[in-house]
């Protein structure tokens, strides 16, 4: 049985508050107790050195896109799942939609397969809400949940209809899946490509306005209270919805929401040469919201980081601005730029707690085995060099796509090896 | 005319994508070149032969009739090989990208691009990819600096002036390119702009580019020293944004009734084509004070001016 020793890291493992210079050990793919144990094996036992380094669980990222079936010009189960790595991620929860949807158990078994022969992470497929996302009828949940997966969503789209709504949170309580939920009324939304406001104005783009978002987030706190189960609110961008989310969480509701690194990095300035590498959606949007996430951030609002690793071809996103698909990948740059931003140049959290928002945060609310250093844990640990000065080069992707907007950008912190099961998946 | 020397100081640019990056200076040489232009036409021989041996493109991916019109002339007039694109004739149908189709262009040699596109932005996206002048003949609702710029032309011819003037822009402002780039232009110029429109098609935020806006139309009139009629787009209206062209005129319409509240020597200018009765009252359209067809004219000279100077920049 190998074995394997990570000698003199800071292990950071907030599922046991545990922050302390210590050595770390695994045999057999599994977290031990101690070094007595590995010796017990009498196994040959590799020796990591990681004085200067943060020990970390290994990170969770619940909202990826794999385009695994149907789009695999744009990225597949295995270049994502390397992307992860690369990101320092052990396990990414990818969405549905997907050439066929998600909507049904023989894709997932098709994407759980996939991920088993091919994917150097933990693959966690969501289902679909409704039948081919089309927000009309609902998607088998009871089976969805048989053939194993995590959550629903109908992600990239809405479901508009507030009673078709409420019967999924209900039937998904029963089989005790949470319900993930991209915010978004189409009505108010309607054409819109970048965030109502100034830059809308100033260039006449449709406009995305703030409401939009915000209209949805009241929706699901009003369900979940009724429905008494959790509903997440994805990618949530406005000043506005973290207000929502606080005054709901404080009364006890069951609603939890994630941020992307984009939104706080970038404001909707950034639209201004029409460059389609800054058109996602929820699009950016003001200062003013940027420093409502980060309070939200703080103060726990926000309760879990992602990336919406959204990968598009160059062909694809080289259009006009109206006609160009939305989103940016992110798996292989969100740590860094979340560590650089929250941590380094807000101080708006330490890295306990943005390792926590990556870790315990996401297997709470998913319910899954993972985010932890306990003994007997499953291996998966990732290694972070918190002082490391790096630049972004998106040609150096293991991703298939390349579209992001932060070629070139110089960053303090990023993972530097990431381990699944106790194996090496990645290192700098 | 103005001589190479000045130019290459004054003007320095390949395209001409928008007025909110031109300076106070190119707008004024821009004018003052199309000033030398507008006298060709008043000649027997309406020609000269400043882009003689150059290739121009007309690559209208949104209908138009008036501006393509007006850009293929000046090019004739120019002595420039003129063709004409639209996009029901191009590939852009069967599934060609707008670059793929613009790279096609300029392997044929096309010196200068006039692009017409439903997408803000779509000029500026050819323009960083192309050797080619890229003109902007409207994108989207972003700009039509050309419009903006016979605009102004003719008010500076009118008026003798344009700073410290009182300019009111009617209508749909909102998905109007017409709109911002006249905005942009006589800001830089020093004119007052206010704007006026029911308030779902002119929007408070307009404020911070530095315009007033209103939505009483007989406050603004009798201070106006020139108003800009919008025709109102149906067809670029998906959405409820008022509840019928009737309660429009009834709030909106320059009608003969509040034509009155004019001032004598105020100007009216419509950038066409005219909805005659519904922005703007027929007999006001061909009254003493409109200058609709001034503006047509000017265009011509305007964008001979553009032509030559980006046309000159790009070999």
């Amino acid at each position: 049985m190998s074995a394997t020793i990570i000698r003199n890291g800071r292990v950071i493992d907030p599922a046991n508050k545990r922050d302390e210079i210590a050595d770390l050990c695994i045999a057999g793919g599994k977290i031990v107790a101690s070094k007595s144990k590995i010796r017990n094996q009498k196994s040959e036992s590799e020796e990591i050195d990681a004085k200067g380094l943060i020990v970390a669980p290994g990170l969770l990222d619940m909202h990826v896109h794999l385009r695994e079936p149907g789009f695999s010009h744009k990225e597949t189960i295995e270049s994502g799942a390397h992307a992860a790595a690369a990101g320092g991620f052990t396990t990414v929860v990818c969405m549905p939609n997907t050439a066929p949807v998600a909507d049904n158990p023989s894709t997932i078994a098709w994407i759980r397969d996939r991920a088993a022969a091919v994917a150097c992470v933990n693959v966690l497929p969501t289902g679909a809400i409704s039948k081919n996302l089309a927000g009309e009828e609902l998607a088998p949940i009871g089976s969805l949940a048989q053939a194993g997966v995590i959550a629903i969503t109908d992600d990239g789209h809405c479901i508009q209809n507030h009673e078709l709504m409420r019967r999924a949170v209900e039937y998904a309580r029963m089989v005790d899946l949470p319900v993930l939920d991209h915010c978004q009324d189409y009505n108010l939304v309607g054409n819109g490509v970048v965030h109502e406001g100034y830059w809308s104005t100033l260039l006449g783009l449709p406009g995305w306005p703030a409401a939009g978002e915000e209209v949805m987030v009241m929706r699901n706190i009003l369900l979940a209270e009724l429905c008494n189960h959790h509903i997440h609110c994805q990618h949530l961008t406005t000043a506005g919805s973290v207000r929502l989310l606080r005054e709901a969480r404080t009364r006890g509701v069951k609603i939890s929401g994630e941020v992307c690194p984009h939104h706080i990095a970038l404001t909707e300035e950034a639209i201004q040469n029409f460059d389609t590498h800054y058109k996602m959606n929820p699009p950016l949007r003001s200062q003013e919201d940027v420093d409502a996430l980060l309070e939200g951030i703080a103060d726990g609002t926000l309760s879990v980081l992602c990336s919406d690793h959204a990968p598009h071809a160059d062909f694809e996103k080289e259009v006009e601005f109206d006609a160009a698909p939305f989103g940016i990948i992110g798996l292989e740059t969100e740590l860094g730029l979340f560590i650089d931003l929250l941590v380094n140049k807000h101080g708006k959290i330490d890295i306990a707690r943005l390792i926590e928002m990556y870790t315990v945060e996401p297997a709470r609310l998913l319910k899954i085995d993972a985010g932890t250093l306990s003994a007997g844990a499953r291996a998966d640990v990732t290694l972070i060099d918190p002082e490391l000065e790096w630049t972004i080069r998106i040609d150096q992707f293991q991703s298939a796509s390349r579209n992001s907007p932060f070629d070139g950008w110089k960053l303090k912190g990023r993972a530097v090896r990431t381990i699944v099961g106790g194996k090496t998946v990645w290192n700098l | 005319m103005a001589g190479k020397e000045i130019m290459s100081t004054r003007w320095t640019r390949k395209d001409l994508l928008g007025l909110r990056e031109l300076s106070v200076d190119e707008i004024n040489f821009v004018l003052e070149t199309a000033d030398a232009f507008k006298e060709v036409g008043t000649r027997q021989i309406k020609k000269v032969p400043a882009l003689r041996g150059k290739t121009l493109m007309n690559f209208f991916v949104e209908p138009s009739t008036r501006t393509r019109t007006s850009f293929e002339l000046a090019a004739f007039r120019l002595s420039a090989d003129v063709i004409n694109i639209s996009a029901p004739s191009s590939s852009l149908t069967k599934g060609e990208t707008l670059k793929d189709t613009a790279r096609n262009l300029e392997a044929l040699h096309a010196d200068i691009l006039v692009l017409r596109h439903g997408s803000a932005g779509a000029p500026q996206f050819l323009a960083n990819r192309l050797k080619a002048s890229v003109i902007n003949a409207g994108d989207g609702a972003h700009e039509h600096p050309t419009q903006a710029l016979l605009d102004l032309y003719t008010i500076r011819e009118r008026r003798g002036k344009i700073a410290g003037l009182n300019v009111a822009i009617i209508g749909d402002i909102l998905f109007s390119r017409v709109a911002r780039s006249n905005i942009f232009g006589l800001l830089k110029l020093g004119a007052r702009v206010t704007l006026v429109g029911p308030s779902t098609l002119v929007p408070r935020e307009f404020e911070k580019l530095g315009v007033e806006v209103s939505h009483k139309i007989d406050e603004v009139l009798p201070r106006a020293d020139l108003v800009n009629l919008l025709r109102i787009q149906h067809e670029r209206q998906r959405r409820e944004y008022f509840p019928g062209l009737g309660e429009y005129i009834r709030l909106f319409g320059l009608t003969k009734e509040r034509a009155k509240l004019l001032k004598p020597d105020c100007l009216i200018m419509h950038p066409g084509p005219i909805n005659r009765g519904v922005e703007i009252d027929s007999d006001v359209a061909d009254g003493p004070q409109s200058v609709i067809l001034d503006q047509v004219t000017n265009g011509l000279a305007v964008r001979m001016a553009v032509l030559y100077l980006c046309g000159g920049i790009s070999v």
